[in-house]
């Protein structure tokens, strides 16, 4: 009995993780049903752009030139271990296109805006508001997640190459006030080495970070549940649903697009 | 008309609904009176959809609720629900006019907001208010224009769920005026909850009183307070005992 207790333990949270995942599938599949199917709501697709989009720029800006500033830092230092500083410019810009621009952008975007999904759409949820739209005969799902879902996959990748184009400007501050690069050889470096699938692969990232972090944010918020502590457990577990997912994905999608 | 045949609804082991049976006929004001977390809100949202019942049959004008056209099902209806439920980021004239602004009622943007208005000095808000956004409504304020919206596209089947809780007395008089009046000039069917007795005399034409999972007793208001049922008699009356447990 006592032996098997643990086993039950971790059959049971399997079998619920499996139950959560069919969940979140099928919710993900009405939504992208939905998507192609009138009525379209423009005016909160505009909003939901805005929000997601614009509104996270500062963020999302102020976290590539920090980061791309201290991978300028450390490249360099790893670099002189093997008389390789020059590598900088180069490393610092695949770096930030492929890594780090949709993967650090992605998890800033999850903080701010799976959160504030979550949040809303549970406050509407446990306020009633959801089943007003239902009975004013507007389809929550048409309504409130398909506007939200396909802003922020169309966003994200937006957001990444501006987050791409600001830490390669942070790399190259600190390359040139720093460490003594010259500024024209460290840009010609930069526009050189980079190649056309480095930033595209990390736009395509984005989209698909855009679409989790949306997707999470919209599910975990539409199923909340009552009172505020439901919109608290909602929030948390968009958030933290989001960056695990955003980090599993960013390793599938390396492999498949790097991979031998 | 309306009809609820042997209507079953449970929330786990929380068996709230077990065989209800009511009918409102058309044109008719039923209230539905009953202690708070016996299944009243429930019942409406079993009728409008918003929560599968287990078993029983809802049928509306002779049909099936499940077997009929949704959007054309909820065309019909207006609600106001027990918290309001007013979105809180569109302007008040945006949430009365809802209806109007999408869908298959859509209306150009200054005529629903000229109906915004005018169903806002029904509920008799001012024009001003039509600008503001929920949040800075007081309650009796965010009643009244939940009430307008529920009202705004003339619907036939009017539910109200709780219009006058937690108003002062004399808002809860116009509230219910208003309700009156409301269903007597639209002609609609109207299903109100209450647990307040002035709202009862004001509003209904038929009472149901909903009591563990059933319903108790139902019949014209003007019965209602020689019906003879304890039960009734102990909720009209708000008697600590009697057979309605005071602890649940
Ligand atoms: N969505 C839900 N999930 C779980 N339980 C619910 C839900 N909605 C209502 N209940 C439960 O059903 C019972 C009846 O609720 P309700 O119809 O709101 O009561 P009232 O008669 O006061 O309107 C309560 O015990 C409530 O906790
Ligand atoms: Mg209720």
């Amino acid at each position: 009995m006592t032996l098997t207790r643990p086993i039950a333990a971790i059959g049971h949270n399997v079998l619920s993780l499996l139950a959560s995942i069919g969940r979140v599938s099928i919710f993900a599949a009405r939504a992208v049903s939905h998507l192609f199917r009138p009525p379209f709501y423009g005016r909160e697709f505009l909003h939901a752009l805005v929000q997601i989009g614009w509104l996270s720029l500062p963020v999302v800006g102020l976290t590539a030139l920090f980061t791309g500033g201290a991978l300028a830092l450390q490249i360099y230092a790893g670099g002189a271990r093997f008389s390789a500083e020059a590598v900088v410019p180069s490393i610092v810009a695949i770096g930030m296109a492929r890594e780090l621009g949709p993967v650090l952008g992605g998890l800033m975007v999850a903080a701010r805006v799976a959160s504030s999904i979550a949040a809303e759409l549970g406050t509407m949820k446990v306020t009633e508001q959801i089943d007003a739209l239902v009975t004013l005969s507007t389809n929550p799902m048409k309504y409130l997640t398909v506007p939200r879902m396909l802003a922020a996959t169309l966003a994200v990748p937006l957001l990444v190459a501006v987050g791409d184009s600001i830490g390669i400007l942070g790399g190259y501050v600190v390359g040139v006030t720093r460490l003594d690069f010259n500024a024209a050889a460290y840009l010609k470096n930069t526009v050189d080495f980079l190649e056309f699938w480095d930033v595209a692969s990390g736009l395509v990232k984005g989209a698909a970070f855009g679409f989790i972090v949306a997707l999470m944010g919209c599910y975990y918020g539409m199923n909340s549940g009552r009172g505020a502590q439901g919109v608290g457990r909602a929030t948390k577990a968009a958030v933290v649903s989001a960056s695990v997912l955003i980090l599993a994905a960013n390793y599938i999608l390396t492999e498949v697009f790097f991979s031998a | 008309m309306i009809e609820l045949r042997d209507l079953h609804k449970a929330f786990g082991d929380n068996q709230v609904l077990r065989g209800v049976n009511l009918t409102v006929p058309k044109g008719e004001s039923m209230v539905i009176i009953g202690g708070s977390g016996t299944g009243k809100s429930v019942t409406l949202k079993c009728i409008l959809g918003l929560v599968p019942p287990d078993s029983g049959t809802i049928t509306v004008g002779g049909k099936d609720v499940r077997k009929t056209d949704r959007d054309a099902f909820l065309a019909r209806f207006g609600m106001l629900f027990q918290g309001g439920a007013l979105f809180d980021s569109l302007p008040v004239w945006q949430n009365v006019a809802f209806r109007l602004l999408r869908g298959s009622l859509k209306r150009p943007r200054n005529e629903a907001h000229e109906i915004a208005v005018e169903k806002l000095r029904r509920v008799g808000l001012k024009p001003e208010v039509a600008g503001k956004f929920p949040a800075e409504l007081s309650g009796g304020m965010q009643k009244r224009v939940g009430l307008a919206r529920a009202i705004c596209a003339d619907p036939d089947i009017i539910f109200f769920d709780e219009p006058t809780t937690g108003l002062d007395p004399i808002m809860a008089g116009v509230i219910n005026e208003l309700i009156r009046e409301i269903v007597v000039e639209m002609g609609a069917t109207a299903m109100t909850i209450t647990h307040d007795m002035s709202s009862v005399r004001a509003i209904a034409d038929k009472v149901a009183m909903l009591h563990d999972g059933v319903i108790q007793w139902s019949g014209p208001v003007s019965e209602m307070d020689d019906s003879g049922d304890p039960y009734l008699d102990q909720f009209i009356h708000g008697r600590a005992d009697g057979p309605i447990e005071s602890v649940r």
